[in-house]
């Protein structure tokens, strides 16, 4: 058990199952995912079973199982983004990552995420990166998309 | 009694009482593939929805109370259309290989779609092709074929409190998985088959040694010998239409399907007693680790292994009966009668999935074999008994072979919960009393309560004893004695409700009939037999004069007992 889960179990003393999901969204906001540990101890705090907490914790679209990567990706699938051919755009960031939604990439650059919608339906279809919005969007756009993303990381530093 | 119409017909029923229960004692059938009797109701498969006058929508029966005037139409048109809509639902991404299936025939989605007049595909779902787990030595997860019920969910938490399997993930993509995902053999899943036995499809079903098995039989080389377990013989007459205990014509079965020696596993229960009894007295005599846990129940070992390793020590060391009698046949039985080691081939024939994952565990043996090749379930010996084309009803009886066709009808009984521990009770008495245990029976321990508990006179000393089945049963003793509860002794536990009679190796379904009459089959033999108790078994004696020596020395320690170590796994 990392400090970080163990600092947000101790915030819960005598927790019961009904406090399971706030600590578990207390380790992803420290931790950024629920590692395998972090569900093994969370667990152990609450004397349940580890099938129960991987089911809530693959219930809820907010928790995530795989470490986020540097750089997190958020591809909307909202109703406009949709009509504007969103899903077009999510393969082709898929391909030029070769990951799947909920997945991170094996260099550990990015990240990938479907949401349904981010609020930003005039600049549909929109794509997010590290918070940042990405308006009209094509889907051979992908590969310099993510490049920029890199740069502005660059030029950030 | 509140009064309420059910099709018409006028009604009382209790108060709050279930709608389902209500249907049921009227004879009133009301399809349903979630439902499991006594357990909380999730109303999850819809299929047992009715019509209720004065309400818009059909309600789940299985998750409703009746009330004072209700006016019940359970196959109204309109409540029969949504039963078949829902199944040719289910089936819409529903594997169609009924005929390649190990549920076909005892399935209860084909059972319910035939039922319902599905004679087509209405609607075509994507299919998923995901891999089966064949990952435990003792059943497979086929998920493809999983409806969704939940009936292994709860089982497994709510009777078992085992937890190893839930729902994950959600709409389309819910699925039954291991936490993360992993194979059932790295899981907390301890084989039990409970699931197994509730399963309405063949999403869970045993690793089948039926294969492994005919080809043994099929080799001129190999001497195959058989044992069954006394669940079986009271529980197989049920697939050919036979009441009560088949042993005699189950032997011939055996025989003709190719067995060269059938012997009886309730010999080897009175061999567990001896050495079990045993260890009991020199546990008590020497401050040894008390209360003293029966070890017949390989589930229930696994169990402690993985939620109370610190109770180890409380396990009985002694094998189970399969496995003493496995260790007899190959280490004394096969060189006595001259068959070569690699020539024998050992099968058991049990009401429990548990059993085949014991056979593998790789203390059971010695020079690199196994004690027991192979293991059967009840379910798939009914299946060999089927395609040799023999009938239980029509065989002849006949008589096992010796020494181990030799039992009490104390080592009979060991198929029901309480067995152990009255057939323990009627040889301690004899050695302590010095007189037989009045009527041979010792009532505290019959019965289909999870929990039986007395207090008996051993002697000088007052014994507390315990009688529990069911693992969810089991965790909640062993919490009582980890609060410090110190009054008990001895205590019996098995994995299922009921004991081996309703194992996961039985004949799936849900009829809690089917489990008391099974019991009292049990119970008659044992009335009827000439021996009652296993220390006047006369090849026990015998076994004991020519190779044992004594219960509890040293031959014994090497062939009939045990360890076990802590499992270190996902809980």
């Amino acid at each position: 058990m990392t400090d970080a889960v163990q600092a947000v179990l101790e915030g819960y003393p005598q927790a019961r199952r009904d406090a399971l999901i706030p600590i578990l969204q207390a380790v992803q906001a420290k931790e950024g995912y629920l590692s395998t540990e972090a569900v093994i101890a969370v667990g152990q705090h609450l004397k349940l079973p580890t099938s129960k907490i991987y089911g809530v914790a693959t219930f809820y679209n907010q928790f995530r199982l795989t470490p986020p990567g540097r750089h997190h990706v958020q591809v909307c699938r909202g109703t406009a983004c949709h009509v504007k051919g969103s899903a077009a755009v999510l393969s082709g960031i898929q391909r030029a990552l070769k990951i799947e939604p909920d997945q991170t990439s094996k260099d550990g650059e990015y990240s990938l995420e479907v949401v349904a919608c981010i609020g930003a339906c005039g600049l549909a279809p929109v794509v997010a990166i590290d918070g940042a919005f990405f308006g009209d969007v094509k889907a051979e756009d992908a590969a310099a998309l993510l490049a920029r993303a890199r740069e502005m990381e660059v030029g950030d530093e | 009694m509140i009064n309420l119409n059910i099709n018409g017909r006028d009604i009382q029923a209790a108060p709050a009482a279930n709608l389902l229960n209500v249907l049921r004692a009227e004879g009133v059938r009301v399809p349903t593939l979630c439902h499991l009797e006594g357990m909380t109701p999730t109303g999850a498969c819809r299929l047992c929805v009715v019509e209720i006058e004065g309400q818009q929508r059909l309600a789940p029966s299985c998750a409703l109370q009746v009330s004072e005037g209700m006016r019940v139409q359970t196959h109204s048109p309109r409540a029969v259309e949504a039963r078949k809509t829902i199944v040719e639902l289910l089936l819409a991404d529903h594997p169609d290989d009924c005929l390649y299936c190990p549920r076909n025939h005892s399935c209860d989605l084909q059972d319910i779609a035939f039922e319902l007049g599905v004679r087509q595909r209405r609607y075509h779902g994507a299919r998923e092709f995901k891999p089966l787990d064949l990952s435990s030595p003792a059943m497979i997860r086929e998920p493809d074929k999983c409806i969704l019920c939940g009936r292994c969910v709860r089982v497994c938490e709510e009777i078992q409190s085992v937890s190893a399997i839930d729902f994950v993930g959600r709409g389309a993509k819910a699925r039954v998985e291991t936490a993360f995902e992993q194979g059932l053999n790295v899981s907390s899943c301890v084989y039990c088959g409970q699931c197994v036995r509730v399963c309405p499809t063949s999403a869970l079903h045993e690793h089948s040694h039926a294969e492994q098995v005919m080809a043994a039989l099929a080799d001129p080389q190999k001497t195959v010998v058989i044992q069954h377990a006394p669940a079986v013989s009271v529980t197989i007459g049920e697939a050919f239409n036979v009441k009560g205990d088949c042993a005699p014509a189950l032997t011939t079965a055996l025989r003709r399907l190719g067995f060269d020696r059938v012997f009886d596993t309730a010999y080897s229960a009175d061999l567990t007693v001896m050495e079990e009894a045993h260890e009991l007295v020199h546990r008590v005599t020497t401050g040894g680790a008390l209360p003293m846990m029966t070890s017949c129940s390989p589930a229930w070992i696994k169990f402690v292994e993985t939620f109370y390793p610190h109770r180890l020590a409380h396990l009985s060391t002694c094998k189970s009966p399969q496995q003493m009698l496995g260790a007899v046949i190959k280490a004394i039985y096969a060189p006595a009668e001259g068959i070569a080691a690699d020539d024998i081939v050992s099968v058991a024939v049990m009401p429990c999935t548990a059993k085949k994952f014991e056979a593998e565990r790789p203390e059971m043996g010695r020079d690199g074999r196994a004690d027991i090749d192979y293991v059967l379930t009840t379910r798939e010996l009914i299946d060999l008994i089927r395609m040799r084309g023999l009938d239980l009803a029509t065989l002849p009886g006949d008589e096992p072979d010796m020494p181990f066709g030799e039992r009490s009808g104390a080592g009979k009984i060991f198929g029901a919960s309480g067995g152990v521990m009255e057939s323990a009770v009627r040889t301690a008495h004899q050695i302590i009393a010095g007189a037989p245990l009045p009527g041979q029976i010792f009532k505290a321990a019959r019965g289909q309560a999870l929990r039986k508990e007395a207090q008996i006179q051993v002697g000088e000393h007052q014994m507390g004893v315990a009688v529990v089945s069911s693992l969810g049963e089991a965790r909640r003793l062993l919490e009582e004695l980890d609060a410090g509860r110190d009054d008990l002794h001895f205590i019996e536990i098995m994995s299922c409700p009921g004991g081996c009679i309703n194992g996961g190796g039985q004949p799936t379904g849900l009829d809690l009939k089917a489990i008391e009459r099974r019991a009292a089959a049990l119970y008659a033999v044992d009335k009827d037999a000439p021996l009652r108790t296993a220390h006047e078994n006369p090849q026990i004696q015998a076994l004991y004069a020519a190779h044992l020596g004594a219960p509890g020395g040293e031959i014994s320690h090497a062939l009939l007992h045990t360890h076990y170590a802590p499992r270190d796994i996902l809980r």
